[in-house]
């Protein structure tokens, strides 16, 4: 029987994720989802009023391939990073299996030039499950605080 | 006497070096945009005048925003804040969204449900056709105090739109010259939002994009059927928009209005765009998930895509089955807001609407095939810096402003700048 998905394991995978986006490793960013994830980035307005579409809305994994795949070779974007900054997820529903959980976020945006802007504050919602020894996120919705983003989203959150 | 600087040169008859260049268009040319158009705060100024409060039809949201008697929306015309309403008479109403009293908001959020507003500031209440109603304290407090004995309510208000509603999308308007509505779009142009917007409307998302430039400049870029291919890549690999692919371009009498459309030809391979060595061209690209793009054909008409734009700020979006309208508001020579109103059909099936959720990932601020739209035109705002009587090279497909059966053109934006210089004057 797998081991129990304690608090410090969601933090680690949360610690990981966002290390593997913040270092540009996103080749390796889709394998933190279950084949069958729900990956969405929303805005608090839009989760609040029950809408449905997202700013990134991928309902398998092949789609979050995809949209790596299309970042390198398809988008045009000047080159820029994230630092995510995460504050301490709070554990809402424990089924032994899987654990849905809130973990807050904040994330720079560092241009090419230097220019540093605060790009999205928010929440993951997140629905964590066991996958052999790993968590996986079987459900990750982004609800970013603001309405507005800044040019464009290119690498994901 | 000439002055003279210190080291001898004469300035008495040349412009000092930090004066502003003259800003020169010569009339009814349309290849060439001069770039000063971009960056003058003077400019900027005109356009809320001459194009927004003008004799034009401003988008200001969905009727399905609004659809209950006393729901209400707050907007923009052009600078101009706006709230929209449905009141009890079920009519839908616009005014301006400044309290008649000391210019203050009216409503501040972005929408809700209300009987009436009342202004934070001093009390002064509205109802929901804009009507100024009661006025706090007007007949003072215990004889002492209140309003002049000459003043009357209702020579007191807010401004108010006209408004025009046309397949669920609600206009308004300032100006008692400007047409109705079918006859502002023109028949081609009405036919084809219509054959979109056939039914009734949900919102499923919406979503804020800020870009770092002018409005004329994202507004161009939508009607720029030239780059579509070729700055965005992913559409050119799935073959869901080539410049070889069937489809064309209809531009209205005035210019200011136009759509784009592609048909359905999976059996093209693009040539163009190999031989000319372009970037677009890139067939070892596949998706995991082709059911990504996994056309329904909806309207049952083989188009695939129809990008349609009204002047001066509304663009009708069908890219495959995802569909949205995005309203274009100035927010300073600088910046622009681009409001993406995600949407889809009140009797969609469940296959549908999650065809729709999948395909919004091809367009909005992270979108396959627009996300470069969010920043080229800072690219360009950025480049034009220092340039403001240079000027843009508008020469592709001639100098003509009207239809034709290719893509291959900048036909629509020539018509978007003779249907912006006529509206501005100049």
């Amino acid at each position: 029987m797998a081991a129990a998905i304690t608090l410090d394991r969601i933090i680690a995978v949360q610690a990981a994720y966002v290390r593997c986006i913040d270092s540009g490793e996103l080749e390796s960013w889709p394998d933190f989802f279950t084949d069958d994830c729900l990956y969405k980035v929303t805005t608090a307005e839009n989760h609040k009023l029950g809408f449905e579409a997202g700013i990134i809305y991928a309902d398998t994994k092949n789609m979050l391939i995809d949209r790596i795949v299309s970042l390198r070779q398809a988008n045009i974007y000047e080159k820029q990073t994230y630092r995510h900054i995460l504050g301490l997820p709070t554990i809402l529903a424990n089924g032994g299996n899987e654990v849905e959980c809130e973990t807050p976020f904040f994330v720079a945006r560092i241009m090419h030039d230097g220019q540093t802007d605060v790009f999205a504050t928010g929440r993951y919602l997140d629905t964590c499950r066991h996958a052999g020894n790993d968590l996986k996120f079987a459900r990750k919705i982004v609800v970013c605080d603001s309405s507005r983003i800044d040019t464009l989203m290119a690498i994901p959150l | 006497m000439d002055a003279k600087t210190n080291n001898g040169a004469t300035h008495s008859n040349s412009a000092p070096p930090n004066s502003t260049p003259a800003m020169e268009w010569p009339a009814g040319v349309l290849t060439r945009i001069p770039f000063w158009v971009y960056q003058s705060p003077e400019l900027y100024a005109q356009e809320q005048h001459r194009v927004y409060e003008g004799p034009i039809w401003n988008y200001l949201c969905l009727e399905c925003e609004v659809a209950k008697p006393g729901d209400y929306r707050t907007t923009f015309l052009g600078s101009m804040p706006v709230v929209v309403a449905r009141d009890y008479d079920n009519e839908i109403y616009a005014f301006e969204n400044r309290c008649a009293h000391r210019g203050a908001l009216i409503a501040l959020d972005g929408g809700g449900h209300a009987r009436d507003f009342t202004c934070v500031y001093h009390a002064w209440n509205y109802d929901l056709k804009g009507n100024l109603k009661g006025v706090a304290f007007e007949d003072g407090v215990a004889g002492k105090g209140g309003m002049g004995k000459t003043f009357c309510r209702a020579d007191h208000g807010p401004r108010k739109l006209r408004i025009a509603i046309f397949c669920g999308l609600v206009f308004g308007s300032l100006s008692d010259d400007v047409p109705p509505i079918e006859e502002y779009l023109g028949d081609e142009i009405a036919r084809r939002i219509a054959r979109v917007l056939h039914k009734p409307l949900v919102v499923i998302g919406r979503f804020t994009q800020m870009l770092p430039n002018n409005w004329k400049l994202y507004f161009e870029n939508v009607k720029d059927t030239y780059h579509a291919s070729l700055l965005h890549t992913f559409f050119t690999t799935f073959k869901i928009n080539r410049l070889s692919q069937r489809g064309g371009l209809v531009i209205d009498e005035s210019g200011g209005h136009h759509a784009s459309f592609a048909m359905i030809d999976p059996t093209v391979t693009g040539g163009d765009y190999a031989q000319a060595g372009l970037r677009s061209e890139n067939e070892d690209l596949t998706l995991t998930d082709k059911s990504l793009v996994a056309f329904e054909d909806e309207f049952h008409d083989g188009c695939s895509l129809q990008i349609l734009t009204v002047f001066p700020g509304l663009v009708v979006q069908q890219i495959q089955n995802a569909l949205a309208v995005r309203q274009v508001l100035p927010k300073g020579q600088h910046s622009t807001a681009l409001n993406w109103t995600y949407i889809g059909f009140a009797d969609d099936t469940p296959d549908l609407r999650r065809a729709r959720l999948r395909q919004g990932n091809l367009a909005g601020p992270a979108g396959y095939v627009s996300m470069e739209d969010g920043a080229v035109g800072g690219f360009v705002q950025r480049g034009i810096a220092a340039a403001a009587n240079e000027r843009a090279v508008v020469e592709m497909g001639g100098g003509g402003t009207t239809n034709e059966g290719t893509r291959a053109t900048e036909a629509s934006v020539r018509g978007f700048w003779k249907a912006y210089r006529a509206n501005m004057g100049i």
